[in-house]
């Protein structure tokens, strides 16, 4: 095969990856911010649901949770391709470890401005939303990032539930051909150009909300 | 006796094994400026933390305005203070902190508009208006759109008690509000106290290792130590004529050197 | 819709082999482990290492290893090293994979690990005319260990939970086997449910280890002999 071919046939692949990361992504924000907040703010019982989602998908490894989604959940009549189990699975892996990320964040803003916007007598919506929120958004950028890559490394997983990803795609051409050496290496740089993109992004998105908020963003 | 518009009666406050104020009485009146002196770890700064709603009592009463600041009736019964009572209570207090905490994502004009615009509900424009006024009165009028990691420490203070009278307190609690500054820096924000002092009727109530300043401002000056009340008086009284042993001891080590 | 009920009985018939599947998962992370803390090492003493051509090129080479997917470094190896004539097994593979990719984590705790060291210790070490060698045998890394240990361990436990990706080369771990039981019995949730289980408790335990193991090292470092 020529290696223009296998690099269209990977590229086709790498579409599929993005548009996994496209969706997972955002679920994964979503899940972190909602059990971040409800882990840190929430009354008791329903704290013990976030401690029990976020124990379970960071204590379990992603690909079984992806498994036990796409094999099990039809037995109880949920039937699910195989895109959407893949998007599930991983937004809601990257998402429980994003949790910590929103609480750890939060809980690094100086106890002196939760004093201060009580002083002020803002409510405790008002608190969290204008005061302790903007000023932690700034410390999980880096985080973030750094899941964003996770969750792109992970997407390769969907590839053993027979999703063409990158992945997939790599795997049958090196079954059919024997230029395994060429196409996993195309694959790896693939992956790693993803990745620094990624990690470009993020880094951008630091220095301009860190530039909204005022320089540094923390006082001191 | 005038109306106290600060009293404590019977207060008991504990940190784990440790009492800060057993049985603690307290009452401050309308437009009178105490000052609260003594060596750290007295509870002084409890003291208005307490009154700031920022630490709770383990006993006893507190009123403030003729209102019991941590209970509230309820069924002809005092219970314990509800959100919503805090809330309306904590209109009457203003506090400036030993450090600053300002808002460091917001412009000074934002940090002292978003209270009385949010909690308030002012419009922009009314306290827009209040804002450039007040940073008039502490004379950083041209900082308006600055940030407040740009600032000196005696710029922050100084935007901390704008940001503290944007939200009009009848009572001011300042804690310490020198303490964290370069001792440059300290006379810029204690003028900007005496000309409040001079010039409005206000309450206020001061934690401070200013011995002058104290003196100079001070309706009436407390020696605290151990969560009580040592001695109190008139500051000449105190710095001149200190009858307790403790207080002699404390104002040697400070005014001595 | 079928009705699914939990299969006791079916959990228990297939449990034992589940279980026996476990030594392996656990023979992989102990192997690649034990390979990750001596590339780790070897990375981050190299980072550190005089030449800048090294240190750079070792930088992006972790770099490389750490944003790329696991599971195309284990197909990577798997295809791959045969075509050099080297022909692993699955287990060592996979252990390599592990080894190789975690070390490139581990490196960087290495590094700030030893970088955490009071930079006072190298000049003293210096006045004193040990060699660099003796330097990080003796006096830096016994320092350095202990801080070390928290993220060591979690790497380890994160190793532990990526095992499950090396079933895609055909070693029968622990998930290996339950898709096989689950794809010949047409029920999944019984091996499925109680690999995931499985998983949560060897994490919790090792967890728990770890903070041990931390909580007893001697706080003043020790002698390396």
């Amino acid at each position: 095969m020529e290696f223009g071919e296998i690099v269209s046939v990977l590229l086709q692949g790498a579409i599929v990856t993005i548009k996994i990361v496209a969706m997972a992504l955002p679920l994964a924000a979503l899940m972190a911010f909602i059990f971040g907040l409800i882990r840190l703010y929430a009354p008791a019982p329903i704290k013990q649901i976030a401690v029990l989602y976020i124990e379970f998908f960071r204590g379990t490894s992603a690909l079984i949770q992806l498994y036990w989604i796409y094999f099990v959940l039809p037995f109880f009549g949920i039937s699910i391709d195989a895109m959407t189990a893949g998007v599930v699975a991983l937004g809601l892996n990257i998402g429980a470890y994003g949790t910590e990320v929103v609480r750890g964040a939060i809980q690094s803003v100086p106890k002196g401005q939760y004093e201060a916007s009580v002083a002020l007598n803002f409510t405790s919506t008002q608190r969290v939303w204008h005061i302790i929120l903007p000023q932690a958004l700034v410390n999980m950028i880096p985080p973030f990032g750094n899941l964003a890559i996770e969750l792109v490394k992970a997407t390769s997983l969907v590839s053993l539930i027979t999703i063409g990803d990158l992945t997939f795609k790599a795997k049958a051409l090196a079954d059919m051909t024997l230029q395994v050496g060429e196409i996993f290496g195309v694959v790896l740089v693939l992956y790693f150009l993803m990745a620094q993109c990624l990690s470009l992004f993020f880094r951008y998105l630091e220095k301009r909300l860190s530039r909204g908020l005022g320089r540094g963003g923390i006082d001191q | 006796m005038k109306k106290p518009i600060i009293e404590f009666k019977n207060v008991q406050k504990r940190f784990g094994d440790t009492t800060i104020f057993n049985d603690f009485s307290f009452r401050v009146e309308e437009n009178e400026i105490v000052s609260i002196i003594g060596p750290s770890g007295s509870g002084k700064s409890t003291l208005l933390r307490i009154l700031m709603t920022l630490e709770g009592i383990d006993g006893g009463y507190i009123n403030v305005n003729g209102e019991s600041l941590w209970h509230m009736p309820w069924n002809g019964a005092y219970v314990p203070a509800s959100n919503k009572h805090l809330h309306k209570m904590r209109n009457h207090l203003g506090m400036v902190f030993q450090h600053f905490n300002l808002f460091p994502h917001m412009t000074v004009k934002r940090n002292i508009t978003e209270a009385p615009m949010r909690v308030k509900g002012l419009s922009r424009q009314e306290a827009e208006k209040a804002a450039d006024d007040l940073l008039e009165l502490v004379g950083l009028a041209d900082k308006a759109d600055s940030y407040p990691n740009d600032l000196s420490g005696g710029q922050k203070q100084r935007v901390g008690i704008a940001r503290a009278l944007a939200m009009r307190p009848s009572i001011l609690l300042l804690d310490e509000i020198t303490s964290a500054l370069d001792p440059e820096l300290v006379d810029e924000v204690l003028d900007v106290i005496r000309n409040l002092a001079k010039e409005q009727s206000f309450t206020m109530l001061l934690v401070t290792h200013e011995m002058y300043f104290a003196r100079e401002i001070s309706d009436r000056v407390c020696f605290f130590d151990n969560g009580a009340i040592v001695e109190e008086g008139k500051p000449e009284d105190i710095f001149t004529a200190p009858k307790e042993v403790r207080t002699k001891a404390f104002l040697n080590a400070y005014l001595g050197q | 819709m079928i009705q699914v009920t939990w299969d006791w009985a079916f959990a228990w018939e297939v449990l034992p082999m589940i279980l026996s599947a476990a030594k392996i998962t656990l023979l992989a992370t102990l192997l690649g482990s034990v390979l990750a803390i001596a590339v780790g090492l070897v990375f981050a003493l190299l980072r550190r290492g005089r030449s800048k051509p090294i240190r750079v090129g070792v930088y992006w080479v972790m770099e490389f290893i750490r944003s790329t997917p696991l599971l195309v470094q284990i197909f990577f190896l798997y295809y791959v090293m045969p075509e050099f004539g080297i022909s692993m097994s699955p287990l060592l593979t996979g252990v390599l994979a592990l080894g190789v990719h975690y070390g490139a984590y581990l490196s960087e705790v290495f590094r700030s690990g030893i970088e955490g060291v009071d930079k006072g210790q190298w000049e003293a070490s210096r006045a004193l005319n040990l060699s660099t060698l003796d330097t990080y045998r003796d006096v830096i890394l016994p320092q350095a260990i202990r801080p070390m240990i928290p993220a060591t361990g979690n790497y380890i436990i994160a190793m532990f939970k990526e095992t499950p990706q090396l079933s895609a080369i055909t070693l029968l771990e622990m998930l290996q086997v339950a898709k096989i039981i689950g794809s010949e019995n047409f029920r999944y949730i019984e091996p499925f449910t109680m690999v995931g289980v499985l998983y949560l408790i060897f994490s919790v335990v090792a967890a728990y280890g770890i903070h041990q193991v931390e909580r007893r090292f001697p706080k003043e470092g020790f002698n390396l002999k």
